[in-house]
């Protein structure tokens, strides 16, 4: 196996490592340490020069508009654009824009109409809603949204906890359960637009992460018309479990970007500030640390890129995606831990952006499903076939 | 479950009541003598002295005759529901807050 860039890999990567060092990085120094959003001009500025580097809607497939490249080159990309101090949530703040819901590719032709390309073109924002006040780990049983058939519609209700951009989407692909007899078997899939009558975005769930919230949501006998339904009836929990298992890997990718950053900040500190008349990158404690940083990147990236590899191989890649997200986000989580060790009392102020990376990098160890779901994933291959 | 509105009883907007304030991160809401919300602000990490600055800012401004503030980390996230909570309540953003609506805000429905 060879994780050697290719020419062209070598020349993108290098292209968005200048971008986000001489066009992104710079906007931070007037921004909230917490923002997560460019001022609109700004934005448009970017999206525009992503557009232009034909870089623009990774993820989106080439049939759909998007950029012919491929999943392995996709990550080295997500290992550079989270590399700023917002760059883990909101990584260059959208300007490589991105599939949005992915889910909406299945679409048939009508939804594609209504909703897929309007989304594709940024006229409509949609949200992804599984989550329940009675668990996300577990999504097939944990599912108590119920959908009734009422003639053409389906009348849903029940409640969703921690979805992100409810509150300024157009529509919002909702899964309910459809047969209360079945676990994972008895899930739907449906899109409900955001005017629906008896949809209500009921609350706002703040978090660690200041620049960000979720929302909570409310359906009350909300009618969704049949043609509305994503996919089957009662298969539903497929279309969510194949977007957590693609998801995992920019996700890890993400994390590793931001330990890079830490790393490369730890050791022009390092190398700079003096204690006890000589620099603390003589000092062993300091060098373990640094050295220890590495190990959690490296053995993180490579999971990443293996995992990538695999599925732009067209192999089965859950079990190596689970792998990368548990090692990149409880790595990462180590690697901003020790970066405000070795920064000392600067390290836990808003002047530097540990402080941030520390907050939001807890949260990553729940996103896209916790560490122990990640377990629970490889420990169900490893007991039923070979990893490798 | 925190309250979605900041219904604190209203404060002077004077020199004595700005300086007991700390410099903490936080939200704040300005009105007028009969209680009108005219903006709503946040306090945050480039605010100089925090609260105790935004809200000395506004008293040099002569900006508002009253005031109250809520201390949170999650300033940024608080100052955009109190947003969407005015514009539910009142179908608008307060006057102060028009530049804001430049930025897609968010729908609540807080019942």
């Amino acid at each position: 196996m060879d994780f050697e860039m290719s020419e062209e890999q070598a020349l993108i990567v290098e292209q968005v490592r200048r971008f986000v060092r001489d066009e992104v990085a710079p906007l931070e120094a007037n921004l909230d340490p917490d923002a997560s959003r460019l001022e609109p001009e700004d934005q448009a500025r970017l999206t525009k020069m992503t557009r232009e580097m034909g870089l623009y809607g990774l993820g989106i497939p080439p049939e759909f508009g998007g950029p012919e490249i491929d999943i392995v080159t996709q990550t080295l990309i997500a290992m550079e654009t989270s590399q700023h101090r917002a760059g883990l949530y909101s990584p260059c703040y959208g300007a490589f824009g991105g599939a949005g819901l992915a889910q909406l590719f299945e679409a048939d032709d009508y939804q594609k109409e209504r909703y897929l390309f309007p989304m594709l073109r940024g006229e409509k924002r949609g949200f992804f809603g599984l989550t329940e006040p009675s668990g996300g780990s577990d999504p097939a049983r944990a599912i108590r949204t119920k959908a009734v058939r009422d003639g053409d519609d389906w009348l849903i209700t029940g409640t969703k906890i921690f979805i992100s951009g409810a509150d300024v989407a157009d529509f919002g692909i909702v899964f309910a359960r459809t047969d209360a007899s079945k676990g994972r078997g008895g899930v739907t899939c449906f899109i409900v637009d955001a005017d629906t009558p008896g949809f209500h975005v009921r609350r706002v769930v703040h978090t660690l992460r200041s620049g960000h919230y979720g929302t909570e949501l409310q359906f009350e006998e909300a009618r969704v018309p049949h043609r509305n339904v994503l996919g089957e009836v009662n298969r539903g929990f497929a279309i969510a479990n194949d977007r957590l298992t693609r998801q995992r890997i920019p996700y890890a990718a993400g994390c590793i970007g931001v330990a890079i950053k830490a790393q490369a900040m730890c050791i022009d500190y390092a190398k700079q500030r003096e204690t006890f008349g000589a620099a603390l990158a003589t000092r062993q404690a300091v060098q373990w640390m640094v050295v220890d940083n590495e190990i959690d990147i490296r053995t993180a990236r490579w999971a990443t890129l293996a995992a990538a590899c695999k599925a732009k191989r067209g192999e089965p890649y859950r079990a190596d995606a689970a792998m990368a997200k548990l090692l990149a986000s409880e790595g990462a989580s180590r690697v901003v831990d020790r970066a405000i060790q070795i920064h000392g009392g600067y390290g836990v102020t808003k002047d530097f952006p540990f402080e941030r990376w520390y907050r939001e990098m807890r949260i990553r160890r729940i996103g896209e499903g916790p560490s122990e779901v990640q377990r629970i994933v490889m420990a169900r291959e490893l007991f039923d076939q070979a990893l490798y | 479950m925190a309250r979605v509105r900041l219904d604190k009883p209203w404060r002077p907007l004077d020199a004595a009541t700005v300086a007991d304030l700390r410099g903490e991160l936080g939200v704040y809401q300005l009105a007028d003598d009969a209680g009108r919300l005219l903006r709503i602000g946040y306090a945050g990490g480039r605010s100089l002295f925090g609260l105790r600055g935004e809200l000395g800012a506004a008293l040099a401004a002569n900006e508002a005759a009253r005031f109250r503030v809520e201390v949170t980390a999650q300033y940024l996230s608080r100052y955009e529901e109190l947003l969407m909570v005015h514009k539910a309540d009142f179908g608008d953003l307060p006057p102060g807050n028009a530049a804001d609506g430049r930025r897609r805000l968010g729908r609540l429905s807080p019942g």
